[in-house]
């Protein structure tokens, strides 16, 4: 057991390194983690943009933070996706027989998720800056909003690892995500709520994307944080906390 | 002590349910070191889930199972340093090369030289040629070649093959039997099971008959004829069977 520990982290890598291979040779997902989202942003910014009001002069500036949470929301779908199809073929089988931890097989798809995540993360805010997004944050807020996307990245991968541990067919493995790809609609990632009816404003903004988004604008164009900083940690670490419980009965019960 | 030594696995009273339906109702068998045992039964026998209870995926209700000498159920971890699993469906990444599955498998043993440990394999499965393709191009055969190549990483004293040539054309077949023969030429202990009784006629020293949850008949090929009465001498027309005419013709073509 002691010798199974000191590999642990050597093992994540390869694990993250076979994972990462499976992202960068599938064109599908490239296309979904980064490219649309980047062509969704181009599309709101220069045809509808003109039409919303949202009281900036940029609105590149107010649809960022927006923008990645759908990224994030659909790289999680591939999670859930890859681990299903490792469940379904006998390579979790083989991973299990070895003398590697149990636990790293599952945990390699969860570190993929974070670096791949943080990558189209990156990439689209590039994207952003070539379309006059600019922000007075420095380093520490930069940080912060780091931390944040970190920290929905994990909450959502381990909504993910359910689904992909538990589906029976590839449908039911990635079906789940299109309502957190369209939570960021219904909240102020695009709009200010104050314009929605009465119902539709009443949940916008009292779900976890709208805190989520709202604190990521606070910190890159230095607004006072205030109260949705802390409702958007307690969504993320709750939801995470809940997901990895049930996430891993079903690991020990399936895998 | 002695006589435990030479048993790569040893199974006495072996019991596993799944939920109300008793799957395994007390199975006791041994395999010697350095043979190449089969397991034979119909679907639904239970015979992956020995493989499963031997393998540490899988934990037993009842009875004892050691495998190299280690329990499975308290020294899973060393059981699995001993050990390699070939599942029923191939466990072989579609999505890397040939090369990278091997060296993926040596990283993840913690071998020194990896790509030297594929190297060797590639050339000894004869998959040199295909080693930077991705294995979704591979036939059926090569892939189940990559699979055994890629349990025998580590040099593994005891490998497990569950059903290996299920759904394998009857090259396929061939090629995989070879490999096994050779595997044990080397003193690996193999421990297969099969549902084709030819299969565990071609490969085993040893055959054990699962019916039922239970082992119902033990023994070497030999050994097992004798359960049946004597062979009586008569004279018929052997024709030649289907299979037998499939691969002369393929033989003569690939002679051309």
């Amino acid at each position: 057991m002691e010798t199974q520990k000191n590999y642990f982290c050597s093992d994540m890598g390869v694990m993250l390194g076979r994972s990462m291979r499976h992202i960068f040779r599938s064109m599908d997902t490239i296309l979904t983690v980064t490219v649309t989202p980047i062509v969704m942003m181009l599309l709101f910014v220069y045809v509808f943009g003109g039409a919303i009001q949202t009281g900036t002069d940029n609105y590149v500036n107010y649809l960022l933070p927006g923008s990645l949470l759908i990224a994030i929301a659909s790289g999680i779908s591939y999670t859930a996706y890859r681990l299903f199809l490792d469940m379904q073929r006998g390579i979790f089988e083989r991973f299990h027989s070895m003398p590697i931890a149990r636990s790293a097989a599952l945990w390699g798809h969860v570190l993929t998720s974070l670096v791949s995540n943080a990558m189209s993360v990156t990439v689209i805010i590039i994207v952003a800056l070539l379309m006059g997004f600019r922000s007075q944050a420095g380093v520490l807020e930069w940080l912060a909003v780091a931390g944040i996307l970190a920290l929905v990245t994990l909450a959502l991968t381990w909504v993910a690892a359910i689904a992909g541990l538990s589906a029976k067919s590839i449908d039911g493995a990635t079906g789940f995500s299109y309502p957190i790809i369209f939570l960021p609609f219904i909240s102020s990632a695009f709009v200010p709520t104050e314009s929605m009816p009465k119902v539709v404003r009443a949940f916008a903004e009292n779900q976890p994307a709208t805190s989520i988004v709202e604190s990521i604008r606070a910190l890159l164009y230095g607004q006072p944080v205030g109260n949705d900083l802390w409702i958007a940690l307690a969504w993320c670490v709750g939801i995470m906390i809940v997901a990895y419980l049930i996430a891993m009965q079903v690991y020990k019960q399936r895998a | 002590m002695n006589s435990n030594q030479n048993k790569a696995i040893q199974v006495n009273g072996l019991q596993k349910a799944y939920k109300k339906l008793q799957v395994l109702k007390g199975v006791d068998f041994e395999v010697e070191k350095g043979s190449i045992f089969a397991l034979l039964g119909s679907n639904g026998a239970g015979k992956t889930t020995i493989i499963k209870i031997l393998t540490t995926l899988l934990k037993k209700d009842v009875g004892t199972a050691s495998v190299n000498g280690f329990d499975v159920a308290t020294r899973p971890g060393l059981v699995r340093q001993s050990i390699s699993l070939t599942g029923q469906f191939a466990a072989v990444d579609e999505v890397l090369t040939g090369r990278e599955n091997l060296i993926m498998i040596a990283k993840l043993r913690h071998l020194e030289n990896p790509r030297q440990v594929a190297d060797e394999l590639l050339n000894r499965f004869s998959l040199a040629d295909a080693a930077d393709r991705r294995v979704v191009t591979y036939s059926g055969g090569m892939s189940r070649r990559l699979d055994i190549a890629m349990s025998l990483v580590g040099k593994p004293q005891l490998i497990f093959l569950d059903e290996p040539t299920t759904g394998l054309d009857p090259e396929g077949r061939i090629e995989v039997w070879k490999t096994v023969k050779a595997l044990a030429a080397n003193g690996t202990t193999v421990f297969l099971t099969t549902q084709y009784l030819e299969e565990a006629e071609q490969l085993a020293d040893q055959i054990a008959i699962l019916h039922e949850g239970k082992i119902i008949a033990n023994g070497t090929l030999a050994d097992l004829k004798k359960l049946f009465p004597p062979a009586k001498v008569e004279y018929i027309e052997k024709q030649p069977t289907l299979e037998e005419i499939f691969l002369a013709i393929i033989g003569k073509k690939e002679e051309k």
